[in-house]
């Protein structure tokens, strides 16, 4: 009896679900791909391939850190030319000690920052602000959501705190979206076109509210590196990626310790184990 | 347990013997996994991976309850939460990748452990209870990992949790009511990422509580073997300790290397980016997927597209609890006296079938939700239902198993359905090879 | 360890080392292995106790700067460090005066003002706001607060009067206001902690 139940079930199941299948394959006959689909299909541009310092030798990732002058140089180009839009809420000014800033040139850096920290004043009891300390996160741009679209053309320029980990691929995919910019191709269909939007070959929908905003020279670096856009583009998608995930260094040192510490270890439980089992047969 | 060769445990000292007849729980722990638990020697590394899912439940609760001391379960602070133990608190990487990679890898041993159960018959009589309460434990782990996953409020928490908990609005004239009485709102926002907080704190010591209890009745017939021939005499077995507790060291080296490369060079590798950024209650992500360990059952979710009587989407929660509630029935499903598929050639072929659909199911279940993805699902949905409630029953019935060796210590004994020799056979060699393939040892 | 001989064709004690060929070899081996078990336990225990330690925005605010340029003369305010108030005073000279001419030696806890404040600074009074009963804020600092029969602080919970310098006169608390770690940096920018 139970053996029938079982078969009664299994045979219901497997003819909804043929039935399921039989339909959707008529159904997706008759479908077809929309335009807009085929047209991201064909220029959409995949990431450009950009060896970074932590991808390590052979880019395995398991060796190489953060370049700190690299770091600097990228904080410079957010500070100079994206934070004017994009926050970076979640880094604090005190964090930028760990890409090389000494602790007077932390302080300096918030003090001076553009934006200042919001505020009470403690007589009127009235918003206010305050020059940004050291222990202060990096402060916001717009004080929310609704203030960003409205001063953007209702795009919303996101916090890049953790952008690079937000995105698949996310640091090659930064650099090539920031990079990127093309113009539009000669045999780009006009219908496609979004009036308004700039045309760039890595963005998912091949149009994106950000207009291109790097061009060679277009800062001077303190350090004297010539600031191309590849070199910028290089720099900032650096100093994002230590921004997202400020502890990797740490994080790897502590995985080659622990591994190479675990593979001794084994080695000596195999040993053990093959003794302890020497003169059973099994 | 015992069969009458295990040694009994003898206090050796004096304390040893005050404490044993007040709180005798150096005899438990002798008797569950030390000198005095004797188990069938030929068991091979499959049967490394219960030990390896008791460290990893270790790992998540040691780590989890580290990391409620940091998180904070409120719509507001929680992902600001997440971030501050990420670049704030000491190790707070270490936690949350561990607790992050550590679910992961609690999954990876646990599907492993239930493909060695499944492959060597060890659901069958007299051990249904131990595999019915692994079920019951894997359960468990399904409803403490996705509220889990909630709990950093993410995109991919928010939006996950509200696609599971609308699967409920499927069920017919109260699904509504329930939908709203399990989110404890019209929409998933802070009671429900409270209760969700609160459920996945408490869910691990129930886990905890079962794992003992399956221990508990596994140590009554004591553990099957590959050869899937029960225990016949003192030849068959050796004491867990100092045997297994050393081999299962060697399998803690080796797991806890495979864990350490994902922890600390790829953290990041089974999640998903969507999930770095805050939830949004007004923007859906472009493609949601749960986590990698619930692809099977999302892809039988998805495959019932069709209206047959009930809406599709019921269809689709029913099969997808049946998918797994059949495994309870599995002891029964499965009449076949032999217990290993090593001497299961039919059987064998299916199952490792089975192995090859799980993982096209897996496939679709992580690939978007559209042509052909969605026709291989429903194929291999009907495979997995197939299997379990139609193949596996007949094949049981009408196959010829192999001849099955006396016992675990005799050479292959020639004969049908031969289920053993007398006990007590001497040894007389290694533990009988199967001619076909196996899993590795 | 089991030393016995077990059941079957083989011993514990065997297998554990005993026998005549390789005795050292294989107890180096078991040795090695579970110190390196315990090394490895001890290590990996350190990142959970560590985690309990006050985390890096935290001690980010474990000193703080505050600018005493709009502090007038007579006025007090109160300043959140490491989770407590601090209070900061600018004491009029009258009362410093006073203040310092109080006799020391009848006091609970003898100490002078001069004791209390730093050279070149006296006129700034800064002191945890905390009493040393146990554990409430004083009443005191701001104006239109009760100051306490010594015209100075005044503890509620029970009834501990503080004077100007925040010096315990009477009640049950034992010990003068804490005096926090601080530092001028300049003449107005003073930094606590």
């Amino acid at each position: 009896m139970f053996r029938f139940i079982s078969y009664a079930i299994g045979l219901v199941f497997i003819f909804v679900l043929a039935l399921a299948a039989v339909t959707g394959l008529i159904d997706s006959a008759g479908a077809e791909t929309s335009e807009a689909d085929l047209v991201r299909e064909e220029f959409h541009a995949s990431n450009k391939d950009v060896h970074w310092s932590w991808e390590g030798p052979m880019g395995l990732g398991v060796f190489g850190g953060f370049d700190d002058r690299q770091l600097q140089r990228g904080f410079q180009v957010y500070k100079e030319v994206c934070s004017s839009c994009h926050s970076l809420k979640r880094v604090a000014f005190r964090s930028l000690q760990d890409i090389g800033f000494n602790e007077a040139e932390v302080k300096q850096i918030a003090a001076d920052w553009i934006n200042e920290v919001p505020d009470i004043n403690p007589d009127t009891g009235e918003t206010t602000t305050r020059k940004a300390t050291p222990a202060d996160t990096i402060p916001l741009v717009y004080p929310n959501e609704i203030a960003a679209r409205a001063a953007n053309n209702n795009a919303l320029p996101p916090d890049m705190s953790l952008l690079t980990k937000a995105r698949p691929h996310g640091s090659d995919y930064l650099y090539s979206l920031i990079t990127g910019y093309e113009p539009v191709p000669a045999n780009f269909p006009e219908d496609q076109v979004s009036e308004g939007l700039h045309y760039n070959p890595h963005f998912h929908s091949l149009w994106i509210a950000m207009p291109p905003q790097l061009s060679d020279g277009l800062i001077t670096y303190a350090d004297g590196t010539p600031a191309t856009v590849d070199q910028m583009g290089q720099d900032v998608t650096a100093f994002l990626t230590w921004a997202a995930e400020p502890k990797m260094e740490a994080r790897k040192a502590a995985g080659i310790g622990t591994i190479v510490f675990l593979i001794i270890f084994t080695a000596f439980a195999y040993v053990a184990y093959r003794r302890v089992w020497a003169d059973v047969k099994h | 347990m015992s069969f009458g060769w295990s040694k009994p445990y003898e206090p050796k000292s004096d304390f040893g013997k005050w404490m044993d007849a007040r709180l005798p729980l150096p005899r438990l722990v002798y008797g569950s996994v030390g000198g005095g638990y004797e188990v069938p020697k030929n068991i091979n590394y499959f049967y490394n991976f219960g030990v390896l899912s008791g460290l990893a439940l270790l790992i998540q609760i040691v780590t989890g309850i580290v990391l409620a001391m940091h998180y904070a379960a409120n719509t507001e602070v929680a992902f600001s939460s997440v971030e501050h133990i990420m670049r704030n608190v000491n190790y707070g990487w270490l936690m949350r990748y561990m607790h992050a990679n550590g679910a992961s890898f609690f999954f990876i041993v646990v599907y492993l452990h239930m493909w060695r159960g499944l492959y060597y018959g060890s659901y069958k009589a007299p051990r249904e209870m131990v595999w019915m309460l692994g079920v019951v434990i894997f359960l468990l782990m399904m409803a403490t990992a996705f509220m889990g996953y909630v709990l950093p409020w993410g995109q991919m928490s928010f939006w996950g949790a509200t696609v599971i908990t609308n699967l409920f609005s499927a069920i017919p004239i109260v699904g509504d009511t329930l939908v709203t009485f399990l989110l404890g709102g019209f929409a998933v926002d802070n009671a429900t990422l409270n209760r969700f907080f609160s459920l996945h704190f408490l869910l691990p010591f129930v886990i905890a509580g079962v794992v003992i209890l399956k221990i508990w009745s596994l140590h009554i017939p004591g553990s099957n073997n590959p050869t899937g021939v029960e225990v016949k005499g003192p030849a068959d077995t050796i004491p867990f300790h100092p045997y297994f507790t050393a081999k299962d060291l060697f399998g803690v080296g080796v797991y806890l290397i495979a864990f350490s490369i994902f922890l600390f060079f790829m953290p990041n590798f089974l999640g998903h980016p969507d999930n770095y950024i805050e939830a949004n209650a007004l923007a859906t992500p472009e493609h949601i997927v749960p986590e990698w360990y619930f692809w099977p059952f999302y892809a039988i979710l998805r495959a019932f597209t069709f209206d047959f009587i009930l809406p599709a989407k019921l269809w689709g929660v029913i099969a997808m609890g049946a998918a797994i509630v059949l495994l309870f029935f599995l002891p029964w499903l499965d009449s076949s006296p032999v217990k290993s598929m090593r001497y299961r050639p039919k059987a064998r072929m299916w199952t490792w079938v089975l192995a090859a659909d799980i993982i096209v199911l897996s496939w679709c279940g992580g690939a978007v939700a559209e042509q052909p993805y969605i026709i291989i699902s429903q194929i291999a949905s009907m495979y997995y239902f197939a299997h379990f409630l139609i193949i596996l029953p007949l094949v049981s019935r009408t196959e010829t198993p192999l001849p099955l060796p006396a016992s675990i210590s005799e050479a292959v004994l020639k004969g049908k359905e031969s289920t053993g020799a007398p006990a007590g056979q001497p040894d007389s060699g290694p533990a009988p090879v199967a001619p076909e393939a196996q899993p590795a040892e | 360890m089991a030393t016995a001989p077990d059941a079957g064709d083989h011993t514990v004690g065997e297998a554990v080392g005993h026998s005549p060929d390789g005795v050292r070899r294989r107890d180096f081996i078991y040795v090695a292995t579970g110190a390196f078990a315990g090394v490895g336990a001890v290590a990996a225990i350190w990142p959970f106790v560590d985690q309990m330690n006050p985390s890096a925005d935290v001690l980010a605010l474990a000193s703080i700067e505050v600018n005493l340029a709009q502090l007038a003369e007579g006025q007090g305010i109160k300043v959140s460090w490491r989770g407590k108030p601090v209070f900061i005073q600018h004491l009029p000279p009258a009362k410093i005066a006073e203040a310092q001419a109080v006799d020391v030696s009848s006091l609970r806890d003898p100490q002078t003002y001069d004791e209390r404040t730093q050279e070149g600074h006296r006129q700034y009074l800064i002191q945890i706001g905390v009493c040393t009963h146990l554990g409430c804020i004083p009443a005191g600092v701001a104006a239109g607060e009760v100051k306490g029969d010594f015209d100075g602080f005044f503890c509620p919970c029970h009834g501990s009067h503080y004077d100007d310098a925040g010096r315990i006169r009477k009640g049950p608390a034992p010990k003068n206001l804490v005096i926090p770690e601080y530092e001028f940096l300049s003449d107005t920018n003073v930094r606590i902690g």
